[in-house]
Order: structure tokens, then sequence, then C-alpha cells
């Protein structure tokens, strides 16, 4: 019975996505850490992905709407820091989503050398083409998670949701 | 206009969120001095980038100051302490509020202070206060990208044309002095450091000293030889530049009070 309710949660949180990145789910993000369900009482620990995020506050509401509307009676959010949040969370599945939907996903996360000045950059594949002959435009996108980049092969411009 | 915090912090067990207060008010004013350069900027690319690091920071100024308003405990949350604070209240050091200058000026002050941040964060990570060594180590995190992206824009400016260069000097002459106030303690640290919760910064100084130096020394810029400015911001002592921006960035919130949109 509690398996059951448990696994009703997760469902209808899969069904709430990322408003800035609409292919993936709160939980295929990672921002979900913990559900648990006590009869009609189900509480969700979440942690934020950059501290800044704008989308954080409409993804709160929607995972409570969301819950609200599948019989839950009371939805308790909890926010967690640590472990802090990493793209490394991301499933194989859920990278490939976002390529397909346009976005270049995030590689494993590296140590980066702080200070690089003047070092190359990773090389990041264009989501259309798949070629390696792309160039860095901006570390800063529309959003922080994504930086913007160029295809010189089919010349498109892309955005990369950056490993972090 | 010392008085209150020094009665503040005695004995009633208010360093924690006296120290919370200095951290998020450093973010708050330093992001927001940031995000006045959102549709100014003088690129897109760059424009877009100062307006990210501003939301990082003003994330992060959250953090602290829903921490410090937690536990001081008289129903204060981060929107109360942001924007129903006056000037003598705030605790940032001044380097923050200095008015955001030409974009050298911007640049090499996001430089010093995430430099700073870098090394202040990374031992804050390790308190002995879990919530508190969570929260730096998600913001040391971002750190590491401010610091990156500054760096990188101080290599240009400093190495760049006869212009630039002059005008990225200027800026880091004129805030040099500033950055003494960064590793100031007093009673508040002392206190928080015999508990492990916050760390000394007196080491920190040499390897702050050796990454800034490396990064200008690159950039063809020289490191002023004056001496440091007194200042007061962590006690309430700030210079005429900050009332006038809370003006701007209170009177909103003040106009209409508990206004939701």
């Amino acid at each position: 019975m509690r398996e059951n309710s448990q696994a009703r949660a997760l469902g209808i949180l899969d069904t709430v996505k990322d408003p800035e990145v609409p292919v993936l789910s709160v939980v295929e993000l990672g921002v979900v850490r913990r559900v648990e369900v006590s009869g009609t009482e189900v509480t969700v620990t979440i942690t934020p992905t950059y501290s800044g995020c704008p989308a954080l506050h409409a993804m709160e509401q929607d995972i409570e709407s969301a819950l609200l509307a599948g019989g839950f009676e009371r939805v308790i959010l909890k926010t967690e820091y640590a472990p802090a949040w990493t793209t490394d969370w991301m499933s194989d599945p859920a990278r490939e989503k976002l390529r397909a939907y346009g976005i270049a996903p995030p590689g494993h996360v590296a140590i980066d050398q702080l200070i690089p000045l003047g070092a190359t950059v990773r090389t990041v594949s264009c989501p259309f083409c798949g070629s390696a002959n792309t160039t860095l435009e901006s570390e800063f996108g529309p959003t922080s998670c994504k930086s913007l980049h160029i295809c010189h092969a089919c010349r498109q411009p892309f955005e990369h949701f950056k490993a972090f | 206009m010392s008085q209150d915090s020094g009665s503040r912090i005695e004995g009633r067990g208010t360093a924690l969120p006296e120290y919370l207060l200095r951290l998020g008010d450093d973010r708050l004013v330093l992001g927001h001095r940031l995000s006045e350069w959102c549709g100014h900027g003088p690129v897109l690319e760059e424009d877009i980038a100062t307006a990210n690091i501003a939301l990082d920071l003003l994330g992060q100024a959250t953090m602290f100051l829903r921490m410090a308003g937690q536990i001081e405990g008289q129903g204060r949350d981060e929107d109360a302490l942001a924007y129903w604070r006056d000037e003598n209240q705030f605790r940032n050091a001044s380097i923050a509020e200095l008015p955001r200058g030409d974009f050298g000026f911007t640049i090499l002050r996001q430089f010093l202070f995430s430099a700073w941040a870098f090394h202040h964060l990374g031992a804050l990570a390790t308190s002995a206060n879990a919530e508190l060594g969570a929260v730096a180590a998600k913001a040391l995190k971002e750190t590491r990208y401010h610091v990156r992206h500054s760096s990188e824009w101080v290599l240009r400016l400093g190495d760049g044309t006869a212009e630039s260069h002059r005008r990225a000097q200027a800026a880091l002459d004129e805030l040099w002095p500033w950055t003494g106030e960064l590793f100031w303690q007093d009673e508040v640290d002392a206190e928080l450091r015999t508990a492990g919760v916050a760390p000394d910064l007196e080491p920190l100084r040499a390897p702050w000293e050796a990454m800034v130096g490396d990064v200008l020394a690159r950039a063809t810029l020289t490191l002023p030889a004056g001496p440091m400015r007194m200042s007061g911001g962590r006690r309430g002592r700030h210079t005429e530049h900050l009332g006038h921006m809370l003006a701007e960035m209170q009177i909103v919130a003040r106009s209409h009070p508990g206004a939701k949109w």
C-alpha cells in the first residue's frame, strides 16, 4: 500500500517539467531528492540547481499543485543543500531527451581548471548534426545552466546544458 | 551608530546571525550593483553574464539571510531583512557598495571579491554547523566560475589596448585599499572560530594574494603599494553610496508592503 502510493507520487512528479527545459521532469533533473508518503500526506525534499535559479519557485508551485490534483491532501516541501546538486545525477535517457530537444547534454563533471586563461575549452558536439566542429560563444546563456555555442558544420547556434 | 552591534553581539548567542548577515549582505549588495548592468552591458553576452552572476549572488544572499532570520527567531525572513533594514543595519564589506563605475571597475571588483569568496567559502564548507557548511559548499560551486569569468576579463582588459589597460589599472588602484576589510575580524569571528563554525581569515590572505597576484601579473597590471583603508562596513558604518543604493533597491517593497505579484 505504502509502496504503491510512493510510486504514485513519483509518477506524478515525473510529469512536472522544468519550465525552462520542458523535456525534463523535476525527477530526471535531480531536483527531487526524496519522496515520503504518510497516508494522504506527502513530503518532497528538493535541492536547488543554481542558488539563484528563477525556475525553482515555479517548480515548487508545480510540484505542489500536481500532487494536490493527483489526490494527495497535504504537500510538504523541504529544501536540502547537501549534497550540492550536480548534472552528474542526470541519467543517460534524460541526456538523450535533452539532445533530441536541441540542447547539447552535459558531459561528466571534471574539476575545471579554475583560471584557465587561454586553455582549450572542452569540445561540445552539435545536438543537430553531431559535429564536433563547434565553438563556445558565451559561457552564459538565457539561464545559468546553459551556455551558447555555434556549429560550423551545420551553421546552427545551439545551447549546451553545462556540466556543473 | 556602532553601539547597536556591540550590544547585540555580547553573550546572547547572536554571533551566528550576525555572521550570516555579513555573508548575505556582501552578496545582496554586490549582486544589486552587478544587476545595474542589466540592459547596459558592453556586449550582449556580457549583459547576460553579469545578470546571471548577479542572480547567483542574490540566490546565495537568500540562503544566508534566510538562515540568519531563522536563527535570530524574530520572525524576519530574507525579504524582511533585505527590504526593511536601514543602511547602518547592513553588514556588507564596503567594497561591495561602491558605485559600479565602468566595466573595468565592475570586473576588477568581481575578480577581487570572487577570489576572496572562493577561499572563504572553501574554508567555511567544513564548518561545524552542517547547514552553514552545505550552503557554503553550494555557493562555492558557483563562485568557481565567477572567478573564471572575471579573471578572463581582467586578462583581456589589462593586457588589451592602452585605454583598457589604463582603466583597469585605475580601477585596481581605487579598489585595492578596500580589500583590507575582507580580512577584518572581530569578536563575532573569534566566537565562531572557537566553536569551529567559521574559519580564521588570516591564513586565507596569502593564498588569496597569490591567486590575485598571478592573474594581475599576467594581465600586466601593477599591484598598488599603498595602505589599506580603515572601514567599518561589518559594523554598519558605510560609505555615502549604500544609502542611495538601498533607496532604489527598497522603494517598491516599502511603498507597497506585503504586495504580491
